[in-house]
């Protein structure tokens, strides 16, 4: 088979999830409760809703993944390459991680890489 | 050389061929995604199941004790009773939930753990998504199920989701980064990204054997960042039970629970299969260098037995992380990520480039 079958996995994801949702929904019994329909905490009340604002400690993370994720995107094509080329890229890949090394020392340095 | 393995595209050409003989061309690949669809089907929902059994039979050996052994012989049927319970539970609506998102999380995860699993060669000419780009396609959408985790501990509303989601966001994300630079550790030995390319590459042998140390090391680091990366064994914070509940899927009921716990065992497959293939060579029996009279007795092994063994291999050794090691904390986690893996595999994959570059390996 070729690409398109990518259709047909995406398409066989939704059947299974939608048809079993949907049967769970037809078979499953059902009883009403007001306290049953709140978010769980610890089974009190619960205390105000969870969309607050609040620090969300990987932010940093998240930026530094990105340059780096970015980076193995670059990487991927000199991988399959590397061994036609030969020296020319080995030179460019350590001038590349040079780069990219002294990157990650300075977030390192300026304690970007500490949960918080 | 392996001329004895045994091809399925043979199976599938003849298939092919009858169907294209009975009916139009149209119809003929229409059917035969209906057929690869229905297979695929039965074999996810086959998996899943075996694989929840066999987690709780390897939990109980490590555990010392007997584990399911009420429902069928040894227990097989017990997660299968499992399934029928969660199908026949309620489907609880959270009041205060963004019900639309919380409706597609689900459907993200799956389909995302789904499409990965295309890709996945399971023995000689058995593959059904055969890409140029194989192991880059994998790694793509298999990260896509952390989307479907987000939205999940978002739509929520509740504060153990909402924590257990941004966790396993940050988690996630890191370790995929040391899961590229491993594979793509693989990919420069062998100059292609196309999963079929990397297994015919390990003809005379596997890659952690034929590429020294440093192929033993990304072995290492890949085998760490992808249990980090499907949110299981030591690294399982983003659904830590002793402190959150059960994390992102705190709110999620009966068969949408099912299908994210579902998940989370197939992204186990989807990453251990991926590792037998990049680096134990698959479907690829174990071949010596020139040895042919050793390389033919082992070519005697059908393709598909050498696949499953290796996978549920290295399964076996995550399910063992899982068991025998204390949770990490989130610094631990993103300490052991940022400062060790990271300039451990990139420091690697210098070395491999070396290597390459002098010919160095076999």
């Amino acid at each position: 088979m070729e690409s398109e079958s990518l259709i047909l996995f995406f398409i066989i994801a939704l059947v299974l999830v939608g048809g079993a949702i949907i049967f769970a929904t037809l078979a499953a019994p059902k009883s009403f409760n007001p306290a049953k329909s709140e978010p769980y905490e610890c089974g009190i009340p619960s205390e105000g809703p969870a969309w607050i604002q609040f620090n969300v400690g990987y932010y940093l993370f998240a930026i530094i993944y990105l340059i780096f994720d970015v980076e193995t995107v670059f990487l991927f094509p000199w991988a399959v390459v590397m061994g036609e080329i030969g020296i020319r890229a080995f030179i460019e890949i350590i001038i590349f991680f040079f780069v990219l090394g002294l990157g990650l020392l300075y977030a390192w340095k300026k304690g970007a890489l500490k949960w918080v | 050389m392996s001329s004895k393995i045994y091809d399925f595209s043979t199976l599938t050409g003849s298939i092919d061929a009858a169907l294209n003989s009975w009916m139009s061309p149209g119809l003929a690949v229409l059917s035969e995604m209906v057929i690869i669809g229905l297979l695929f089907l039965t074999f996810y929902a086959l998996l899943g199941l075996f694989l929840v059994y066999l987690e709780r039979k390897v939990c109980a050996v490590i555990q010392n004790r007997v584990g399911p052994n009420r429902v069928g012989k040894w227990g097989l049927l017990q997660t299968i009773a499992d399934l029928i319970k969660l199908l026949m539970k309620e489907l609880i609506p959270i009041r205060k939930a963004d019900h639309l998102l919380f409706l597609i999380a689900p459907f993200i995860v799956i389909i995302a753990s789904f499409m990965a699993m295309g890709a996945v060669p399971f023995a000689k000419g058995l593959h059904v998504l055969d890409f140029n780009i194989g192991v880059f396609y994998v790694m793509a959408v298999s990260s896509l199920g952390v989307v479907g985790i987000l939205i999940a501990g978002w739509s929520s509303n509740s504060k153990y989701s909402l924590i257990g989601a941004m966790r396993s966001g940050a988690q996630i994300v890191s370790y995929e980064l040391s899961v590229g630079l491993s594979l793509m550790a693989i990919v420069v030995f062998s100059g292609t990204m196309s999963l079929s390319g990397i297994i015919e590459s390990q003809a005379d042998g596997w890659w952690i054997f034929k590429g020294h140390i440093p192929a033993f090391v990304a072995f290492i680091v890949f085998l760490i960042a992808s249990t980090a990366e499907i949110n299981r064994g030591p690294f399982d914070l983003a659904e830590a039970e002793s402190e959150l509940t059960a994390g992102f899927h705190t709110e999620y009921s009966g068969i949408k629970f099912a299908f994210f716990f579902l998940a989370e065992y197939i992204n186990m497959f989807i990453v251990a299969a991926l590792g037998a293939t990049v680096f134990l060579g698959g479907w690829m029996p174990f071949h010596i260098g020139n040895w042919e009279g050793f390389n033919q007795v082992m070519d005697y092994i059908p393709s598909i037995v050498w696949f499953f063994a290796k996978t549920f291999f290295i399964i076996y050794v995550i399910m063992w992380f899982k068991w025998t090691f204390p949770r990490l904390r989130i610094d631990q986690l993103l300490t052991l990520e940022w400062k060790f893996l990271l300039p451990i595999s990139m420091v690697n994959i210098l070395l491999i480039a070396f290597l390459v570059m002098m010919h160095w390996h076999f």
